[in-house]
């Protein structure tokens, strides 16, 4: 190995210690922004010194100096002024896009390599089914959360035949590339997988999009570190591994809170995806309705208040009312927190970067664990938007949210909803606490019921 | 299984248990912060590319290589850019 080798190696090695380094700080509000520039400066490092490698190598002829630097500009700026202009609600399918272009780079890497042999075949073919699955995959899921593909799930007919086809044909295409056919039957093993990530990702519906992009994330990783075995790169493995672990445990997690166990959920056909305009169901008696202002001046009085806000929240992007709305309760004495359930929004976490937007002191941002036992000892409990995340019957056997963890509004000493009808959320069933006698229903978009809250809030305060 | 192949599993696996280690400390607050930085560490594929650019030799690698770096790219910069403007509306109010 000679000293520029060797120098190379322990850059790469420095690298790969920034990147754990910099996840390990994101355990922390206050640390996570050094983190991530901590993990973005290995990364121009490693930028650097392959630099200096492909210099020292020379054997970059000029047209792929050109190709590459005119490539990477172009991909670089565009993925800048993606992240400048994306609205906070927009991340998710912003996140999704990354990923699926970053699924798709290394699909490309293994399909234009030129090694051969046995372990580079066996990689080589990971490499490319993964990467290009997740590249559909990804843009489908997208697609869903953009609202330019439905979001119901799309059963296409026949589809677990044809998917099963699908595996078995790029099975045997990277069997034949195996044997010394190379790039083009690796283009056929690409193809499949194209078209397999289509297949697999239409029929899950919207509100099983965190999941799916959680899975995607971790599949790109493990793309990513495939692509490093084919080109025998140390970096790559690493920082890919790093990445279809984090991929992985935030799976779990995500598929966790919604009490869904992982292979129900690629199976698909749950989740209805984004039901805005659900007339009154039948069955209304019991409900009680309130006006903004009765509100209003009940959370006024209040003692303790604790919001709640779910996807109705996000979809009406009503973030800044609901930390305005809190705000002047704090102003006005009233001691304010969030409990935030951990799928409320579209991605794990993607309520707190909604309220983080707006400014709410994340303080006051409490998860699932730490709410529940303030619940008794709340005097209202404002749900914006949130459905099934609040529903009792989660706690009784035989419905399609049993044994999901819920929020426990309905031991609060009184409840406040904030939702534009009596429609379903995504399990498809009544809520109970809707007719309950301490809840009352404040039927109105989410952003309007809280501008008018504040006013009666500020009216009542003087 | 060559001795290379048996380092570069070895790297893998090792990777694989110190990402679970640190990851499963990261509150649920930061979860979205936490995938999409995630999600730009993947970007170091864009060095895959650039290492890839020395065996280009005809029109189709070119083409390959120009998308596999506009992908790379916008995945690397894109991606911390966006957990960058993220993470800067985390900070607590007095």
């Amino acid at each position: 190995m000679t000293a520029f080798d060797t120098t190379v190696h322990l850059v790469y090695l420095a690298c790969a210690t920034l990147f754990v380094a910099g996840l390990h700080l994101m355990n922390a509000p206050a640390t996570a922004r050094r983190g991530n520039r901590l993990s973005a400066a290995g990364m121009l490092v490693a930028i650097v010194v392959t630099i200096a490698v492909l210099v020292e190598d020379g054997g970059l002829t000029a047209g792929a100096v050109l190709v590459l630097t005119i490539g990477a500009l172009a991909g670089g700026v565009a993925g800048l002024v993606a992240a400048q202009r994306v609205r906070m609600t927009a991340m998710p399918q912003l996140v999704s896009l990354f990923n699926a272009v970053g699924g798709g780079a290394a699909a490309l890497i293994a399909l234009g390599d030129r090694a051969t042999g046995a372990q580079a075949a066996v990689t080589g073919a990971l490499d490319v089914v993964i990467g290009a699955l997740t590249f559909s995959g990804s843009l489908i899921a997208a697609g869903k959360l953009a609202g330019r593909v439905p979001g119901r799930p799309i059963v296409v007919p026949g589809g677990r035949i044809l998917s099963v086809l699908l595996a078995v044909a790029a099975a045997g295409l990277a069997v034949l590339g195996g044997t010394g056919r190379g790039t083009l039957a690796l283009a056929g093993v690409a193809g499949c997988a194209l078209a397999l990530g289509v297949l697999l990702t239409l029929p899950i519906g919207g509100a099983d999009m965190p999941v799916v992009i959680s899975l995607l994330n971790a599949c790109t990783g493990t793309a990513v570190a495939m692509a490093g075995f084919v080109l025998g790169s140390t970096p790559l493995i690493i920082a890919g591994a790093l990445v279809g672990a984090a991929g992985a445990i935030l799976t779990k997690l995500m598929a966790d809170a919604m009490n869904r166990s992982i292979p129900a959920i690629i199976a698909g056909g749950y989740g209805s995806g984004d039901q805005v305009t659900v007339a009154p169901v039948p069955g209304t008696a019991g409900v009680r309705a309130i006006s903004a202002e009765d509100a209003g001046i009940q959370l006024g009085y209040a003692g303790k208040v604790v919001i709640v806000p779910g996807y109705g929240l996000a979809a009406a992007q009503a973030q800044h009312e609901v930390v305005a709305l809190a705000q002047a309760l704090t102003e006005h004495g009233v001691d304010v927190s969030y409990a935030i359930h951990p799928v409320a929004g579209r991605m794990p976490g993607h309520m707190n970067v909604l309220l983080a937007e707006a400014n709410a002191p994340y303080q006051q941002l409490k998860d699932l664990d730490e709410s529940n036992p303030a619940f008794p000892g709340t005097d209202v409990a404002l749900v914006v938007g949130a459905n099934d995340v609040t529903n009792p019957a989660a706690r009784r056997p035989g419905n399609a949210v049993s044994g999901m963890p819920i929020l426990d509004v309905d031991k609060a000493r009184s409840v406040i909803v904030i939702k534009r009808s009596l429609g379903h959320g995504y399990a498809g069933i009544d809520n109970e606490l809707y007719q309950d006698p301490k809840t009352a229903m404040l039927f109105a978009d989410a952003k309007v019921a809280l501008t008018s809250l504040l006013a009666a809030v500020q009216a009542y305060a003087g | 299984m060559t001795p290379l192949l048996m380092a570069d599993l070895t790297v893998f696996t090792l990777s694989v248990l110190v990402g679970f280690e640190v990851i499963s400390k990261v509150p649920a607050t930061l979860h979205t912060p936490l995938m999409s930085g995630a999600n730009a560490i993947h970007g170091i594929v864009l060095i895959g590319v650039m290492l890839l650019a020395l065996t280009v030799v005809d029109g189709g690698g070119y083409l390959l290589l120009g998308v596999a770096a506009f992908f790379g790219a916008a995945n690397v910069a894109g991606g911390y850019a966006v957990t960058d403007r993220m993470l800067g509306m985390f900070r607590s109010r007095p």
